[in-house]
């Protein structure tokens, strides 16, 4: 090994170098594949078809979370067929491959990028796959975690490598303290704000600075989460004492001596002083407010206190017509305070805040308080774990109180593959990550915001500006 | 795999940036548990109406872009999900090109592990080739794989770049696995010692 100094990226990306065959990727050794029910049917269906096994069942995690209805009658006899079916054929993949099954009724289930964390299965210098965008999420402990697609799925599954082209790297780092209101959800839809949907293709971020240091695990996996939406490979945080603090007795972390042992080892992750990156952007955190997003690409924000923004403002041609799309299929006005938006639905969940803390987050808001008479609010918890921890904290009782329709864990209305999703025309306060056309059902408008600015606008009946809320009682657990 | 050689054919003008994979196959279609039959749904909300009649103005649904088997589209084309369906769909539907300035990268992985290729060109020549393909009735262009280059029969020449080894990959057609176990030796080695690193197993 060589003494230069490297970033945290790179002590990964090398640590799991199998082969460097001239002229071609590099071949990846993966630490740990996370497998749902959607992006993997085909993915088994070619592992038959060659004859090939699941080269290591130990390294490879399945759960049921995009299609599950999040009713219990709903989950107990699921009407959708073609879900039904996709759902037997993961069980039965699973049992003739020997992958372990978090399914339906375990106390595991969840969003696939939600229960690897919380079970410490994910852990700092790994690297992880999923056939889902979001796997990013995991990079906020330090792992080198992207999302693939099913063919990749498949060669994960048959040989534990990748070929990859090494990414390059970009550090963000926002420093100084984040203003009262402001969530790791606003930080994301900033940075994305500003450097576009493909500001970072091609590139893996490592998210530094104060600010981000300042984060709990929760608002990292927020932050690294969205990674994707700015076009990133994945998005990188380097582990440090909040980190082990998170992942220290949880199920699959080492214990006792093996614990201190990998303490040791993940310390050694952080990046190199004088490490360089192939790109650098620093953010003030004093500068961010909370957001909203206002178009049909989570590169269209704006802070909750501005206007929709005019599409003449656009650089380019191709650009003001896309803009001007955006407003057409969102129904909204150049010059309209966003404050003025009123909103039917909205969902507080997913894997980018469906979270413990981002239920807490919403329940303080809510506590005292009434959904307005015009919205249906809906809080999925992101795994049975976290609808566990919140039950146990009285959460769920804020929840229905204030009128929120509280239900079971799992993808829901982020994408709406099961029963949740919006009727066209209704327009959505959400904390998912895509405001894409039809994301949360055809014709369907989706809003991203943080769950605190989600649960003041259920209460509200539009968005309003989180700095300004009353907050009626303590919510204690 | 379709090994890809060069490929004269319509060009079909989608004037949208950010076209994600959401649009490319809307959710309802990912439910299948096959790997084909996805054509029909390609851009489903926008080429049908919520009534299921065909939206005139999409595209698509233009007779004259018919059996056009190149696309070409707006910057990062591709983005959002990662779901290998929206390669699928494309490549079911004809599409064997995409040309556009820049794509999102698990969708350019997908789409090469499908056969199809994808051609970055500078944002002018994209606007020239939508302009062109919306203006000029029959417009076809030549991709050549071997040579790099976007041609019409005007003199519109462009070249665009790619990574060599994708390349060999897209002329013969290989399958991935296929490659990697060329490697099982060091993959074994590789493996054994990297169990030591305890650390960073997963149970
Ligand atoms: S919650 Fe949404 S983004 Fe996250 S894994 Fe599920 S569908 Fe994907």
């Amino acid at each position: 090994m060589s003494n230069t100094p490297k970033t945290l990226f790179e002590k990964v990306w090398e640590q799991h170098v199998v082969a460097e065959p001239k002229g071609e990727p590099t071949l990846l050794y993966i630490d740990l594949q996370l497998v749902h029910e959607v992006t993997s049917p085909q993915a088994f269906e070619g592992l038959r078809l060659a004859g090939r096994k699941v080269r290591r069942p130990d390294r490879t995690i399945a759960t049921i979370d995009h299609n599950v209805p999040t009713t219990i009658e709903g989950r107990l006899n699921i009407v959708d067929q073609i879900s039904a079916k996709q759902i037997s054929t993961l069980r039965q993949n699973c049992k003739d491959f020997g992958v372990e099954l978090y399914d339906i009724d375990s106390r595991e289930q969840g969003i696939v990028h939600v229960i690897g964390p919380e079970l410490g299965i994910t852990k700092p210098g790994m690297t992880i796959v999923c056939g889902d965008s979001h796997t990013s999420t995991h990079g906020a402990f330090g792992a080198l975690a992207f999302g693939i697609g099913t063919s990749e799925v498949e060669h994960v599954l048959a040989t534990q490598t990748l070929p990859q082209s090494k990414p390059k790297t970009f550090r963000i780092a926002v420093e100084g303290k984040l203003p009262q209101g402001v969530t790791a959800k606003d930080i994301i839809l900033a940075i994305i704000g500003k450097i576009g949907t493909d500001g970072a293709t091609g590139y893996v971020i490592e998210y530094a600075g104060s600010a981000i240091r300042s984060l709990s695990m929760e608002g990292r996996m927020t932050v690294c989460n969205m990674s994707i939406e700015a076009g990133a490979r994945g998005g990188m945080i380097a582990p440090d004492e909040t980190t082990f603090a998170y992942l220290e007795g949880r199920r699959f972390s080492p214990k006792g001596e093996a614990w201190e042992r990998a303490v040791e080892e993940w310390k050694k992750l952080p990046t190199d002083p004088g490490a360089k990156y192939d790109r650098e952007l620093v953010i003030d955190a004093a500068t961010l407010a909370p957001y909203v997003s206002w178009g049909t690409s989570p590169g269209m924000v704006a802070p909750v206190t501005a206007s929709v923004p005019d599409p003449a403002a656009a650089p380019n041609e191709l650009d003001r017509k896309s803009f001007e799309r955006a407003l057409e299929y969102m129904d909204l006005k150049a010059g309209t305070p966003l404050a003025e938006v009123a909103i039917d639905r909205v969902f507080i969940g997913s894997c980018t805040n469906g979270r413990i803390e981002d239920l807490r987050a919403a329940a303080k808001i809510a506590a005292g308080h009434k959904v307005s008479s015009r919205v249906h609010a809906m809080v999925v918890p992101g795994s049975q774990q976290v609808k566990a921890q919140a039950i146990e904290e009285g959460l769920d009782k804020v929840f229905k109180e204030a009128g929120f329709d509280w239900r079971e864990p799992g993808c829901s209305m982020c994408l709406g593959m099961n029963p949740d999703i919006l009727s066209p025309g209704e327009r959505c306060a959400s904390t998912s990550n895509r405001n894409f056309e039809g994301r949360q059902g055809r014709g369907g408008r989706t809003h991203l915001v943080s769950p605190e600015m989600a649960a003041a606008a259920a209460i509200a009946g539009h968005f309003v500006d989180i700095r300004n809320w009353e907050v009626r009682e303590e919510v204690t657990a | 795999m379709e090994p890809f050689k060069t490929l004269t054919s319509l060009a079909m003008p989608l004037d949208r940036t950010n076209v994600d994979t959401d649009q490319i196959i809307p959710k309802q279609f990912l439910k299948r548990i096959e790997r084909t039959g996805y054509g029909d749904f390609l851009f489903f909300d926008w080429r049908q109406t919520q009534e299921g009649k065909p939206v005139a103005d999409f595209v698509i649904n233009d007779p004259r872009y018919k059996g056009a088997q190149i696309l070409v589209a707006g910057k990062n084309f591709g983005c959002g999900s990662s779901r290998e369906h929206a390669a699928w769909a494309l490549s079911d539907y004809g599409f064997r090109v995409v040309i556009a300035p820049t794509f999102a990268d698990i969708f350019f992985s997908n789409a090469g592990k499908n056969g199809i290729v994808l051609a970055r060109l500078t944002e002018g020549e994209v606007e020239t080739l939508l302009q062109n393909a919306q203006k000029i009735p029959g417009y076809k262009l030549t991709v050549s794989l071997e040579e790099q280059t976007v041609k019409d029969d005007r003199g519109f020449s462009a070249k665009f770049d790619i990574d060599p080894f994708r390349k060999f990959c897209l002329l013969e057609g290989l399958d991935d696995i296929g490659l990697t176990l060329r490697h099982a030796a060091e993959l074994d080695r590789f493996e054994q010692q990297h169990e030591a690193a305890t650390w960073l197993r997963a149970k």
